[in-house]
């Protein structure tokens, strides 16, 4: 009964209906990305480089001659699928610590601890400092951001959970007898669902800009796979020339990044008061 | 069969919260005991401590010093473990029927649990749901419902389904009706007083809603800023009341019948803060006939008649206008 | 006898929402006569609060209620007004200045950022023009005039320092401030303590005695208004179902939810002394959704004295005694039958 209600209400704010939109289009896009860009975005064809927007090469060609829409919807890929272990590993990682913090007063403190000291860190110094330790490579640099991002989702997670936890029902299930395990994990768990996807979306955005500047400055993923980022920063030092090469990935951050933003606030902003209601 | 010993005894309880110079007396000092089979009621205002005892009997609440004993043993020292298991026997039920059932499980599932927690009724699960259902009045296809789709009166039945699921031998009832409509109430404490026959449950009730306690309890304990004022059967307590604060709260208890005029003058001030309770009787500072000896030492409880305990310097007066 | 200080007639008050139209009040008469108090008793869903919001205007506008009757009301000048189609601007002078409201819920209902004091001086300068000293001199007076001890003092100290009680004094002198003459009181002691409660129903009697205002005092604790209450009109559902003077309504009830009401408190079982009775009288059901209400009479389906016509169309409310009404088949009307 709640989600059909809820599905409504989403449909009735157009904004957030189109940034979900523009999400699955590129996400089908990139789950498709053999079927809706033939051309091999490796494929190198040194005469035609540099060559602007064509009805043979839609989005142009970069230095190499590699045609732009391909590299771009293939890269789409590796964007979003780097965002979207960050965003797992670190709702993951972050949920554990802050339902654990949040629910156990003696292990509250030295948790939180080790969380502020994580969050004292600029994120982008972080994940280049992780990354120089670890080496540049795709699961590296998701580590990396996991890292950096666990300690967001542990604070909400945690406040969340210090309210949760003195909600009556939860009493009730104490006094019944119910194990603590049982009780974090079926009574207080699902009740911080409405906070863990805001944050989820969020990170997601987070993740997709942080890839991408962290390839720009070189620290990020290799520079043979085609991320969004590293399309950047391969073809920086050719934009004023030929514009396109650092347009059209940089236009897809943004409005991958963006879509997320708003499609996060929009969930959240009907979550909120629903959750009050249901709660 | 019930044995002499009371079934559950609580002993010089003390539950303070807090800065350890100045902490909230929530209790302080209380001390009663619930033969098997009894409903006791527990009276108070704000301040009171009742509900914070509710929960300290059941360890749910830690409590700062003192005894809670269950058949002879001390809850307290009981390691996590056995006192997770013993709660089957020691059950609750709360006052807010809205904010005590999980809103994300049907009722199902929440029976479910509780008799699963405890292993009851393997391999027939549902038709013990059913039965229990049926026990507090309502019906087998109530349980693939959530609690939203219930009023606050079904709400607190479920509540108490829930509570004997575990078939405990000991509720403590805090303020069940208090969230219910006058009508609604009226179905409860009749549900109430069947099953505590049927089932032969003992009781803590807890309330500030004097007539009700009236109807239901066998005994009554009166409390003030987390102390005991007066013990007594409750026939006796409502027809006898030896202690001023009994009078005052009997007296401001409006009766539902406009030719029943009250001559009583309402007491003045407020409760004091339990942060700042005053010397010795912590009721003085209302009480009508305190006298300078009231604030010098904490009045015992004395028993003045068969099961009538009372903690007033003054309580003479009393006796001698009840026997005029 | 003077004329009545407020007369509503017709009252309607809808919702829509999303699953429907809720009738939360439907068809309410009543009258209150100056110094005297009248009690709207109900319990949930009977639309009493709704009730009093609609009189105040103060219902959301986002509710979007549709609103229907009239409620006349005499101001202290002895003019008639509407107070359901007066403009915003004559109701917000009546509102706090003849026409005062005090709440369930003090703590919600005062600014936790502003002194007492100045809370009650901002009322009196607002409605009476007084200049910032003599209006908070105006507000001693008031709190002197609700017993709250140290009332100097007082006046500096915020809501959250104040206890329950004293909260809902200084309500009564905020509300008392303009010198009202119809005060409504929205279940004014269901938040207080028992023995809190009494001294404040001690204190809202005295100063009706002194000031001759009216009160309309809406609860669902039949105690307090048979003590406090000069007339009582009992909601159901949304509608009236019965009204009478106090004495005679609590002595013979004539309407079957009236009667059943009074018959299931606990502190009517049974006289002191009496063994108490195994089982107490309880209304069987509840009210039923205002989503879907029955097609007759709304208490039908939970009245052991309804007959089949009492599902059929929803009962009149018609005159059966002196100054008293039901809305019943089953209770004899002494209304002249007209054609």
């Amino acid at each position: 009964m709640r989600l059909p209600r809820l599905l409504r209400q989403l449909m009735h704010r157009r904004i957030v209906m189109l940034s979900a939109f523009v999400l699955i289009v590129i996400a089908v896009l990139a789950l498709g990305a053999p079927w809706f860009a033939s051309a091999d975005p490796n494929d190198t064809a040194v005469l035609d480089r540099l060559k602007g927007p064509s009805a043979e090469h839609l989005l142009g060609t970069d230095e190499l001659g590699r045609d732009m829409y391909s590299r771009i919807v293939h890269g789409a890929r590796y964007s979003l699928t780097i965002a979207a272990l960050t965003a797992l590993g670190s709702v993951i990682a972050g949920t554990a610590l802050g339902l654990v913090a949040g629910f156990f007063r003696r292990l509250d403190a030295p948790l939180m601890r080790v969380v502020d000291a994580m969050m004292s860190f600029p994120d982008i110094l972080l994940a280049i400092a992780l990354v120089a330790i670890l080496g540049p490579s795709l699961l590296n640099v998701v580590l990396a951001l996991v890292l950096v991002y666990t300690p967001r989702v542990a604070r909400v997670v945690r406040a969340s959970t210090l309210v949760v936890r003195e909600l009556l029902f939860v009493e009730a299930v104490r006094a019944l007898g119910v194990r603590t395990s049982r009780i974090l994990w079926r009574h207080i768990l699902p009740n911080l669902l409405s906070p863990i996807l805001v944050q989820v979306s969020f990170i997601f955005a987070y993740a997709i800009l942080a890839e991408a500047g962290l390839s720009f400055l070189g620290v990020g993923v290799p520079p043979e796979i085609p991320t969004w980022g590293t399309m950047v920063a391969g073809s920086q030092q050719y934009a004023d020339k030929a514009f396109w090469v650092v347009l059209f990935p940089g236009l897809a951050i943004i409005f991958t990044a963006l879509s997320l933003q708003i499609l996060g606030d929009g969930v959240r902003d009907l979550l909120d008061p629903k959750l009050k209601k249901t709660l | 069969m019930s044995t002499d010993a009371p079934l559950i005894e609580v002993r010089n309880l003390k539950r303070y919260f807090g800065d350890t110079d100045k902490p909230v007396r929530a209790v302080d000092d209380v001390s009663f005991a619930i033969r098997t089979g009894e409903t006791l009621g527990l009276v108070g205002e704000s301040g009171s401590g009742k509900t914070t005892i509710g929960r300290t009997v059941l360890r749910l609440i830690e409590r700062t010093d003192g005894q809670v004993l269950y058949r002879g043993d001390d809850l307290g020292v009981l390691s996590a473990e056995r006192m997770r298991r013993l709660r089957s026997k020691l059950q609750i039920i709360f006052q807010d029927p809205y904010a005590s059932l999980n809103p994300k499980m049907r009722i199902s599932a929440i029976l479910d649990e509780a008799l699963s927690t405890h292993g009851l009724a393997k391999g027939r699960r549902k038709e013990r749901i059913a039965e229990l259902l049926d026990l507090v009045g309502l019906r087998a296809e109530h349980a693939s419902r959530f609690p939203h789709e219930f009023s606050g009166g079904q709400r607190q039945r479920i509540g108490i389904a829930r509570a004997l699921a575990v078939e405990p031998e000991f509720i403590v009832a805090d303020e069940p009706l208090s969230a219910l409509d006058v009508s609604i109430q009226a179905q409860v404490i009749n549900l109430l007083a069947d099953l505590r026959e049927r089932l032969n449950l003992t009781m803590l009730f807890i309330s500030h809603d004097l007539d009700v306690v009236e109807y239901l309890c066998d005994r009554v304990v009166v409390l003030y800023l987390g102390r005991v004022m007066e013990v007594a059967p409750t026939a006796e307590l409502f027809e006898r009341p030896l202690h001023p604060y009994t009078q005052a709260l009997l007296a401001a208890s409006p009766k539902p019948d406009p030719l029943i005029v009250s001559t009583a003058v309402p007491l003045k001030g407020d409760i004091p803060s339990p942060m700042a309770p005053p010397s010795g009787c912590v009721f003085r500072t209302r009480c009508p006939h305190a006298i300078e000896a009231c604030a010098q030492a904490v009045p015992t409880l004395d028993e003045v008649a068969a099961g009538h305990q009372v903690a007033c310097i003054r309580k003479e007066l009393f006796m001698m206008k009840a026997a005029a | 006898m003077s004329a009545p200080r407020l007369t509503v007639t017709g009252l309607s008050t809808c919702f829509p929402t999303e699953d429907g139209l809720v009738r939360s009040v439907a068809d309410v008469s009543f009258s209150i006569a100056p110094g005297k108090t009248t009690a709207l008793v109900g319990e949930s869903g009977s639309g009493k609060s709704v009730t009093s919001l609609t009189l105040m205007r103060l219902l959301p506008k986002t509710a979007r209620a549709q609103v229907e009757g009239q409620a006349r009301f005499v101001t202290r000048a002895g003019r008639e007004v509407d107070l359901l189609t007066l403009p915003d601007a004559q109701m917000r002078r009546l509102r706090g200045n003849e026409l005062a409201m005090i709440f369930q819920e003090p703590m919600t209902s005062l600014n936790p950022v502003f002194t007492v004091g100045e809370q009650i001086a901002e009322s009196v300068r607002l409605h009476k023009g007084l200049n910032r000293a003599a209006a908070l001199a105006h507000a001693k007076r008031m709190l002197d005039l609700v017993e709250i001890p140290a009332a100097a003092q007082r006046l500096h100290e915020y809501p959250h320092q104040l206890s329950g009680g004293m909260r809902q004094r200084v309500m009564i002198a905020l509300a008392m401030a303009c010198d009202p003459t119809l005060l409504i009181a929205d279940e004014p002691t269901t938040a207080l303590d028992v023995t809190i409660q009494a001294q404040i129903l001690v204190l809202m009697r005295r100063l009706q005695a002194e000031t001759g205002m009216s009160i309309l005092f809406i609860t669902h604790n039949l105690g307090v208004v048979a003590h406090h209450a000069d007339d009582v009109v009992v909601l159901y559902a949304g509608r009236v179902v019965e009204a009478a003077p106090v004495r005679p309504l609590f002595a013979t009830p004539a309407h079957p939810y009236t009667q059943g009401l009074l018959a299931c408190l606990p502190g009517k079982a049974h006289a002191v002394g009496q063994p108490r009775p195994k089982r107490l009288f309880a209304i069987r059901g509840q009210v039923s959704s205002p989503l879907s209400p029955p097609p007759g009479c709304a208490f039908e389906p939970r009245c052991d004295q309804a007959i089949p016509a009492c599902a059929q169309a929803v009962p009149p409310l018609v005159t059966t005694g002196d100054l008293r009404q039901a809305r019943c088949i089953r209770v004899p009307s002494v209304e002249r039958t007209a054609a």
